[in-house]
């Protein structure tokens, strides 16, 4: 029996790489990825929860997360197409049409 | 007649009113016909109903209940009663003769249709004047002919001199109109009702103060020295020349400047209440006829000459009316209304056919070419001289008449001073008036346009109010005072001469017309000396005793650096710096919160990272 604390560091280290992608990568595609790894990672915490307090709840949770997800990736990719479409870039830096 | 009819007489000249505008939009040439007719129609019911008057009787109509609030009721109600007949019959007889007169006057100018509405306007707002029954329907009407007089002297209004005029005009009227306000509260305040027969029948018998009498009467005449031009407000009159010539004669000649006297004459039994009032209105209805008679001999312009010849006229008035001889000034009124109407339209006819010149310098010789209007001219100007057998001696001499005889104890010290202060007047009357014959008819012409006799619908009304002018004073001098008796009370008997006497006794005014026929026909160089000899009075004439500027002086230019001050300080400094400082901080604020949004995902990102991190502490430590 592996100890919860394994999977919940695992989680918190995906998260953190995900969050710092997020945070520090210009290219759109990457960002979106890094987005869904820190959903991932909070998938983890939810099933590893759910098996360690016995509670369906957090399964149940991950489903909705995981259609999310899909429902993110759809609009969020039509989002990057349509963006290089108009400033032949899919970098995050290049596109600031609507600051002030 | 049936009394509900009197409504009539008001609402005809209001449906001609619009009816004139609305198909003078289409045809401009029926407007003119259409409130002309409109005009004599409503003359045919008045006069229908002065023959129906019973002796001593009245016609009363309450239209609708107007106000009311707790105890005060007013209903719009009309009263036709000798009085009223009598305004009413010169307001509406004078003023179809000079709407005929306008048909031609008005031809070439594009806007008609809207000066016939303002015309028949007028009569609506100075019929009900002249008919209310209480005091707020007065005011209805008191009003209502200071807006009429207000739109047709800025009828011309693409001229800004002459639209200011009109502004003038209206401005020196509010200050009157403030007064009628404020007698009409006191009046409430003492009497408890604002229907004037009840005012007038509750005066002997209400307990009011003394000082309160005064006051009241004190703040109605303020009204009627703004409507009726009396100094100090007279100095709007002589600027409403801006106006169309038959305006003039109507409105500043004939009707809408008795209103004052009428309002007297209305309420004499309140105004009895405190004598020491009546000698007041009577000193400075003096000073206003001899200040504006003298201003009228350097006068230059026909109808400058003819606008302060008013002001002196209505002086007269006050005269009779200050020392209680309210049929005298109505007399006078009656009088004064039918020859200075003549001498307006007469003078309009000049101006018509010299193409708009108003300056008698270049008029002269004009009796050639236009012998009716000379002629008229001439009829109106020895009668408003006062010499016999024209009517204008016969008011005259009874205004000097019922001078002598006030029993008023405060009048006494100055019954001799007014006296001589009205035959003086009486003579300077006549000299300038005939000088302005002189001057336009009389001699060769000086101008460059050769003038031409006026058609008949401008030749028909001046001959009917020469007429007039001619037969009124004989004619009305028996008939006036037994007909006004039951108003004005028993008319205070005036000793009358045949005509052999009354000529006579018209020396004064056959003096100033010999005098002024000899100084501007023959001995022409005469008049220039005579300026130069008394040339301190000839500058303050020319100058018009500089009441402009003193009023420029003491009230315009305080109130307007006042107006200014207000304006640079506290509108610009407060108010405006106030409201600026609050959305120039607000978008320096903005501006500020602005630099934030860079455009940059990963710097939004980081901050919301930061952000939640920092919650996230908050709550574990606390």
């Amino acid at each position: 029996m592996i100890p919860i604390s394994y999977y919940l560091v695992l989680a918190a280290i995906v998260f953190f790489i995900g969050a710092l992608g997020f945070v520090i990568r210009r290219n759109a595609i990457v960002v979106f990825m890094c987005l869904e790894m820190m959903l991932n990672a909070v998938n983890l915490t939810f099933v590893s929860f759910s098996q360690s307090l016995m509670d369906l709840h957090g399964q149940l949770a991950v489903f909705f997360v995981m259609v999310v997800a899909a429902a993110e990736a759809a609009i969020g990719l039509a989002i990057i197409i349509a963006v290089f479409r108009s400033v032949r870039s899919v970098e995050t830096s290049d596109v600031g049409e609507m600051k002030h | 007649m049936d009394q509900n009819n009197l409504l009539l007489i008001i609402l005809l000249p209001l449906i001609g009113s619009v009816l004139s505008y609305l198909v003078g939009t289409v045809v401009p040439a029926a407007a003119g016909w259409i409130a002309t007719s409109i005009s004599i129609v409503t003359f045919a019911f008045v006069f229908a109903f002065f023959k129906a008057l019973p002796e001593g009787g009245v016609f009363d109509v309450q239209a609708f209940d107007w106000l009311s609030v707790a105890t005060l009721k007013i209903p719009f109600a009309l009263h036709f009663d000798a009085l009223s007949a009598v305004m009413c019959l010169v307001i509406t007889g004078v003023g179809s003769l000079i709407h005929l007169y306008s048909i031609e006057y008005m031809l070439k100018d594009e806007s008609r249709p809207r000066f016939f509405a303002y015309l028949n306007l007028f009569l609506f707002a100075m019929l009900i004047l002249v008919l209310g029954a209480s005091l707020p329907v007065v005011f209805i009407g008191w009003e209502g002919v200071g807006l009429c007089s207000y739109l047709l002297i800025g009828f011309w209004h693409k001229n800004s001199e002459y639209a200011s005029a009109g502004k003038k005009a209206f401005i020196v009227n509010r200050i009157g109109d403030v007064g009628f306000l404020l007698g009409m509260f006191l009046i409430f305040i003492n009497f408890g009702t604002l229907d004037i027969a009840a005012i007038n029948s509750s005066v002997a018998t209400t307990q009011i103060v003394v000082g309160s009498a005064f006051l009241i009467s004190l703040a109605l005449f303020v009204g009627a020295v703004g409507k009726s031009a009396q100094i100090p407000l007279f100095v709007w009159l002589p600027d409403a020349m801006a106006g169309p010539t038959p305006v003039s004669a109507l409105i500043h000649a004939a009707t809408m400047v008795t209103a004052g006297i009428y309002l007297i004459a209305r309420l004499h039994p309140l105004f009895e209440l405190a004598p020491d009032l009546m000698v007041l209105i009577t000193l400075i209805a003096a000073l206003t006829a001899i200040v504006a008679a003298i201003i009228a001999l350097t006068q230059n312009d026909i109808k400058k000459v003819l606008a302060y010849s008013t002001v002196s006229q209505l002086g007269f008035m006050f005269m009779a009316a200050g020392v209680g001889a309210y049929w005298v000034a109505i007399f006078h009124l009656v009088t004064h209304a039918f020859f200075k109407a003549c001498l307006f339209l007469g003078a309009g006819s000049v101006i018509h056919s010299c193409h708009h010149e108003q300056d008698m310098r270049k008029m002269g010789g004009l009796l050639k070419s236009m012998k009716v209007t000379a002629l008229t001219y001439g009829v109106a100007t020895v009668a408003i001289s006062g010499i016999a057998p024209f009517s204008g001696y016969y008011s005259k001499h009874a205004i000097l008449e019922s001078i002598a005889a006030s029993q008023n104890y405060f009048f006494l010290p100055y019954a001799s001073l007014v006296g001589y202060i009205a035959t003086l007047t009486g003579f300077l009357t006549a000299f300038y008036m005939t000088r302005s014959f002189a001057m336009t008819f009389l001699g060769s012409y000086r101008g460059e346009h050769p003038p031409h006799e006026s058609p008949w619908k401008m030749t028909l009304p001046l001959v009917v109010l020469a007429l007039f002018a001619l037969v009124s004073g004989l004619w009305f001098e028996h008939v006036l005072p037994e007909f006004l008796a039951p108003v004005l009370g028993p008319a205070n008997l005036i000793a009358m001469d045949g005509i052999i006497g009354s000529i006579l006794h018209s020396w004064v005014g056959i003096a100033g017309f010999l005098l002024a026929l000899l100084f501007y026909t023959i001995w022409k160089d005469v008049p220039a000396k005579c300026a130069h000899l008394l040339s301190p009075l000839t500058t303050l004439s020319k100058n018009k005793f500089y009441f402009d500027e003193i009023y420029d002086f003491l009230i315009i230019r305080p109130l307007a650096s006042f107006a200014r001050f207000l304006w640079n300080s506290f509108d610009q400094g407060a108010v405006d710096f106030t409201v600026i400082m609050t959305a120039k901080s607000v978008d320096a604020s903005g501006y500020i919160a602005s630099r934030l949004q860079t455009g940059q995902l990963r710097l939004y990102a980081l901050s919301m990272f930061v952000g939640a991190l920092l919650l996230l502490t908050f709550y574990i430590v606390l």
